[in-house]
């Protein structure tokens, strides 16, 4: 199954966009991606091994916590899973008025 | 969605009017009643930045009939590689101003309404209540949820875009049957975890793109034609022009849209996002962590004294300008604490000082006793002590 991998965590992946991962369900999956990635593992999962709440799972187009069997699910090699992330970029703040309050 | 206004109360079209919109009247899908919709249109643009450059743009091009932008900030040359709508002479003016004279030189007949403010809790619902649609073109998630939620509580739809390196989303949040921002983002990344535009870099063409789609939504919905983003997620990877939708649902659980909603009014999204404004008795000390000035580095250094300067930013941006730390990119560390003496005074810089001040207290956290945080980074040792530093 092809995961695929947002930009803001391709660094972790060794700047791979896709990664390959045979695995029977969307949560071995993750489990063996974070294996194979372990610098991935605190972005994608809280300390309790829960996903992280502001990072969304589509397995195809469809959003992994609506799914019956939510990360049970089960994948076949056709299957794509990928990793939405938030972003909030629109327009910049100028250089140097950021004070200590703004998110960076 | 705006309420379907009668077509004898829509606002007639003017001799100009009908010169100017001729290729519009004879699209099937516009015509004569749908550009008089368009004309009684309300349209508030948060944001003239990146996103709100082309969304602008294209309209007042449209003959929106008002057009309010939201902005407080200033032209700074960096913008210029992507915001559109000013120009080199603006650097240094208000980007409101500078949004206004081009607008209005595309399209005098439109009613341009600028609010030179922040939107916050305090402001937005009234800045609001006097529009049909948001367009949300803003660049940090307190801001983000602060829209969201608003137009979920004042019953406006919110046309959302948003950008990060070469990746774009698109949708429309807060109909009414339709899902809002909350559902598919109920909690927001801890600050510091997604970069900023300014941090992470963005390719100059993506806000145009991702500006325009949100545009096209704006005026699907004024027209109430086409099959418009509501309940799809649109994503767009510029690089590898890849165009991907994903299924979004309405979460009936949403504390804001949902059946039994628990936000029923705007709340402090500064410290929802978990930011922690800074009082002025602590602007020295930041969570334990001392705030060094870059002027006490220099006089540090100066002195000869044995401290450990450690620089926190990545490769690319070592190589634009550094000023002698040592390079352990922030994700680098937790893995590389071996390269960093826990004898020594620890300083930590990156660009600005956020980066830093986490992997200031991700140290103290770790053991060290010695730990200090460059406030301002580089570009305030540019600003103060070295002017050859290239800021960026």
């Amino acid at each position: 199954m092809i995961i695929t991998i947002p930009t803001p965590l391709r660094v972790y992946t060794g700047g791979q966009q896709e990664v390959d991962m045979d695995a029977p369900t969307v949560a071995e999956a993750l489990d063996s991606l974070t294996r194979a990635h372990p610098e991935l593992r605190r972005h994608l999962f809280t300390p309790e091994a829960k996903v992280r709440a502001f990072v969304n799972l589509y397995l195809n187009d469809e959003d992994v916590r609506y799914l019956p069997a939510k990360a049970e699910t089960p994948v076949t090699a056709r299957d794509t899973l990928s990793i939405i992330p938030s972003i909030a970029g629109g327009a910049s703040p100028a250089p140097g008025r950021s004070s200590g309050a703004i998110v960076r | 969605m705006p309420t379907m206004t009668e077509a004898a109360r829509l606002p007639e079209l003017t001799t100009d009017d009908l010169s100017r919109y001729a290729r519009h009247l004879i699209l099937p899908e516009v015509g004569m009643e749908g550009q008089r919709r368009i004309k009684d249109a309300r349209v508030l643009c948060v944001g003239t930045g990146g996103l709100g450059s082309p969304l602008a743009f294209y309209l007042a091009a449209a003959g929106i009939g008002t057009l309010g932008l939201v902005d407080f900030d200033v032209v700074d040359l960096s913008n210029l590689q992507r915001q559109i709508i000013h120009s080199t002479k603006d650097i240094g003016r208000k980007k409101l101003d500078s949004a206004e004279e081009k607008l209005s030189a595309l399209n005098p007949a439109i009613n341009l309404v600028k609010h030179e403010t922040m939107l916050s809790s305090a402001n937005a619902l009234a800045i609001m209540k006097d529009y049909d649609i948001v367009a949300d073109g803003t660049d940090n998630f307190p801001t983000r949820y602060l829209v969201n939620d608003a137009c979920v509580l004042l019953g406006k739809p919110n046309v959302y875009g948003s950008i990060f390196r070469f990746e774009g989303q698109a949708s429309v949040f807060a109909t009414e049957a339709g899902p809002c921002y909350r559902c598919l983002y109920p909690e927001p990344p801890p600050p510091g975890l997604v970069p900023s535009c300014a941090e992470g870099g963005v390719l100059g063409i993506l806000p145009g793109l991702v500006g325009v789609i949100q545009a096209t939504e704006v005026i699907k919905l004024i027209l109430g034609k086409g099959d418009s983003l509501v309940g799809r997620l649109l994503l767009v990877d510029a690089l590898n022009m890849r165009f991907r939708e994903l299924k979004l649902r309405k979460n009936p659980e949403c504390p804001v849209c949902g059946t039994n909603p628990s936000v029923t009014e705007l709340i402090d999204y500064q410290h929802f996002c978990g930011i922690v404004p800074e009082t002025p008795q602590e602007k020295s000390v930041k969570n334990g962590i001392p705030q060094l000035t870059v002027k006490q580095l220099k006089a540090r250094r100066d002195a000869g004294e044995d401290i450990f300067l450690l620089d926190v930013r990545e490769p690319y941006e070592y190589q634009i300008a550094q000023i002698g730390g040592t390079l352990i990119p922030q994700n680098d560390v937790p893995n590389r604490l071996g390269e960093i003496p826990r004898d020594r005074e620890i300083i930590v810089h990156c660009r600005s000082g956020a980066r830093s001040q986490r992997i200031a207290e991700f140290l103290k956290q770790s053991g060290y006793k010695d730990v200090a945080n460059v406030a301002g980074g580089i570009l305030a040792w540019a600003d103060e002590i070295d002017p050859s530093v290239q800021k960026y």
